[in-house]
């Protein structure tokens, strides 16, 4: 028995006229919450005009953003991942490959190529969160070390985009050696003298963060990317504190002296340009 | 301390029984054939049951309280032992110990991750997760042992680099990521032994090796196997089932034959029954790897680790048409 009781009844929801709009015009700025006509965020080059919250890109729009037009030349597209361990929890990894593939139309969750930037030869790998959370395995790493060893033998710059979730837990400790792998390539290119340009992008976490991605001669961010070794629920759950303000965003990691500078993406190819200038000889 | 894993009870009352009946035993009372018998028994049973171990079980025994730390096998395997501390830029790390010794008389550098054996212990060395000036001081020890043409042994057993606020504002990521860059280029012998659990990043950052051994019961992956099935199973609870599909040991691993060189046996029970032993084994297996990796010279070592590491790849890689 409750204490008071209703005696009208409660006010109902006014009957869902749905309006009939056409699939994906509308785009909800994740951060902001305002809703944007999503042409408008396109034309902006993913980046809300309201708030300047940069969305996540697919990989060839990344390309076409920072590379000059048609320049890019794909290298190791064939390269596929299997299934050595059988591994298996709610789906098996083969079943999850196959599907990925299909979903992206083949290859795996990096795209390595030779492009140039106002005609400067680079040799860039550029990350796609959509493949298995970016995650790193066998295929990824070898794509990372093969473009390392093209920048090696062109003498060009690398510049790798990543956003990735780390290492592939489906490979074990396979993927967890790409890290080594991908590192011990850098550290031929460094000794070569050839510049490395790792821009982070939103979310790189885990292995990538803890391998080539923190090696970068320049590291570069965009605005707000969240980018650290441990992922925050982890910390939360190790530590059980509620984590500060803003921990592991790209701004917390420039006052901490972790990264050289944010760039926002409408700047990225001029500053990515003007840096590799001054680091090559022309 | 008596500790001991579930399925390791049997075999620890059994041997309580014998120890008893030793104890009884006077010059009039003889129970030697009951003890023979107790024995014998004992053996089987222990054979047993470590004959069956599941991927879970050796993932615990890996973890186990009393299994040999690094200052375990630096006391039974080197002389002269000089720990030295600090990373020059913030603090020491008691988790990761690092120092320089003799091994069968030759001056060495000797890096690994240090747990503790009670509560105490086990705080201070913070479980055996290292912060990132652990790895910076390991770095730091590594290259004056290339500065001076020291053979590096590295010990590998910790669950993982400490997930921390401090951690990450003092860049554990950027740590861990420049010791396996700057590792691949060292030009001294680098061997590492995994002896109990090598998690992930936090092992791999002083695991870039000439030579990867892994002993009999110990474990590497690429995530604890609560963690994977916290992520792929949402449950932690699951880490049974995630160790199997991780396939972490040291027989699965070394199946693979790209990752490891060596399997260190263990004593029977495994190394905590017999640290003496196990570390025995360890010196051998040490030895001969550190005569094969003294024929080479500075180049062609880092050489040797670069193709070792550039070769850990297992894909498919389809003809290209055309």
């Amino acid at each position: 028995m409750s204490w008071f009781s209703r005696k009208k009844a409660p006010i109902s929801a006014v009957e869902k006229k749905t309006v009939q709009m056409p699939e994906g015009l509308w785009t909800k700025c994740k951060n902001c919450n305002e809703i944007i006509y999503a042409k408008e965020i396109e034309r902006n080059l993913n980046v809300c005009p309201k708030c300047d919250y940069h969305f996540r890109i697919s990989a060839r729009a990344r390309i076409d953003l920072v590379l000059d037009k048609d320049s890019f030349v794909e290298m190791d597209a064939d390269l596929q991942s299997i299934d050595f361990l059988d591994f298996k929890d709610s789906k098996k990894y083969k079943d999850r490959i196959k599907a990925s593939v299909a979903k992206a139309g083949g290859g795996d969750a990096v795209i390595c190529g030779e492009g140039t930037i106002d005609d400067l030869p680079v040799v860039v790998s550029v990350f796609d969160f959509s493949f298995m959370g970016g995650s790193m395995g066998s295929v990824v790493g070898e794509k990372i070390t093969r473009a390392i060893e093209k920048g090696l033998e062109l003498g060009a710059p690398v510049i790798i985009f990543s956003c990735s979730g780390g290492a592939r837990m489906q490979e074990s400790i396979l993927s967890l050696m790409q890290m080594a792998k991908t590192c011990a390539a850098l550290a031929k290119l460094k000794a070569a003298g050839i510049p490395f340009v790792s821009v982070l992008t939103d979310p790189t976490t885990g292995g990538v963060t803890a391998s080539f991605a923190m090696l970068g001669d320049i590291n570069m961010t965009e605005p707000r990317a969240l980018i650290g070794f441990a992922g925050p629920r982890v910390i939360e759950q190790t530590i059980r504190q509620k984590l500060p303000e803003g921990f592991q965003r790209s701004e917390y990691l420039l006052e901490h002296g972790m990264i050289d500078v944010i760039v926002r993406r409408q700047e990225m190819k001029q500053r990515l340009s003007q840096m590799l200038r001054i680091f090559t000889k022309s | 301390m008596q500790a001991y894993l579930d399925f390791e009870k049997p075999l620890v009352e059994l041997e309580q029984k014998i120890h008893e009946l030793r104890e009884y035993s006077t010059e009039n009372v003889d129970f030697s054939s009951e003890m023979k018998k107790l024995e014998t028994k004992a053996e089987k049973l222990r054979e047993d049951i470590f004959s069956k171990l599941t991927r879970w079980q050796r993932t615990q025994l890996a973890r186990h309280p009393n299994r040999p730390f690094t200052l375990d096998f630096i006391e039974n395997v080197f002389t002269d032992w000089f720990e030295l501390h600090g990373d020059r830029n913030f603090a020491d790390d008691p988790a990761l110990v690092c120092g320089f010794a003799r091994f069968e008389g030759q001056p060495c550098a000797v890096i690994g991750h240090q747990k503790g054996r009670d509560t105490k212990q086990k705080v201070i060395r913070n479980f055996g997760m290292p912060n990132p000036e652990g790895y910076r001081k390991a770095l730091r020890i590594m290259k004056m042992a290339e500065q001076f043409g020291l053979p590096i042994f590295t010990f590998v057993d910790t669950p993982g680099a400490y997930p921390g606020i401090g951690a990450e504002e003092r860049g554990q990521a950027e740590a861990i990521a420049r010791n396996l860059r700057e590792m691949a280029a060292l030009k001294v012998p680098v061997i590492v032994t995994i002896t109990g659990e090598g998690g992930s990043g936090g092992a791999l950052a002083v695991a870039v090796g000439n030579r990867v051994l892994m002993m009999e019961y110990s474990v590497y992956a690429v995530i604890s196997p609560e963690g994977c099935a916290a992520i792929l199973w949402s449950d932690g609870a699951k880490g049974p089932q995630a160790a199997e599909a991780l396939k972490l040991t040291a027989a699965d691993i070394n199946e693979l034959g790209c990752i490891i060189d060596d399997v260190i046996e263990e004593p029977s029970g495994g190394a905590h029954n017999d640290v003496k032993l196990a570390s025995e084994n360890v010196k051998a297996y040490l030895k001969k790897h550190l005569e094969e990796l003294q024929q080479l010279s500075p180049e062609e070592l880092v050489e040797q680790r670069y193709q070792k590491f550039r070769a850990m790849t297992v894909m498919a890689e389809e003809a290209v048409e055309g």
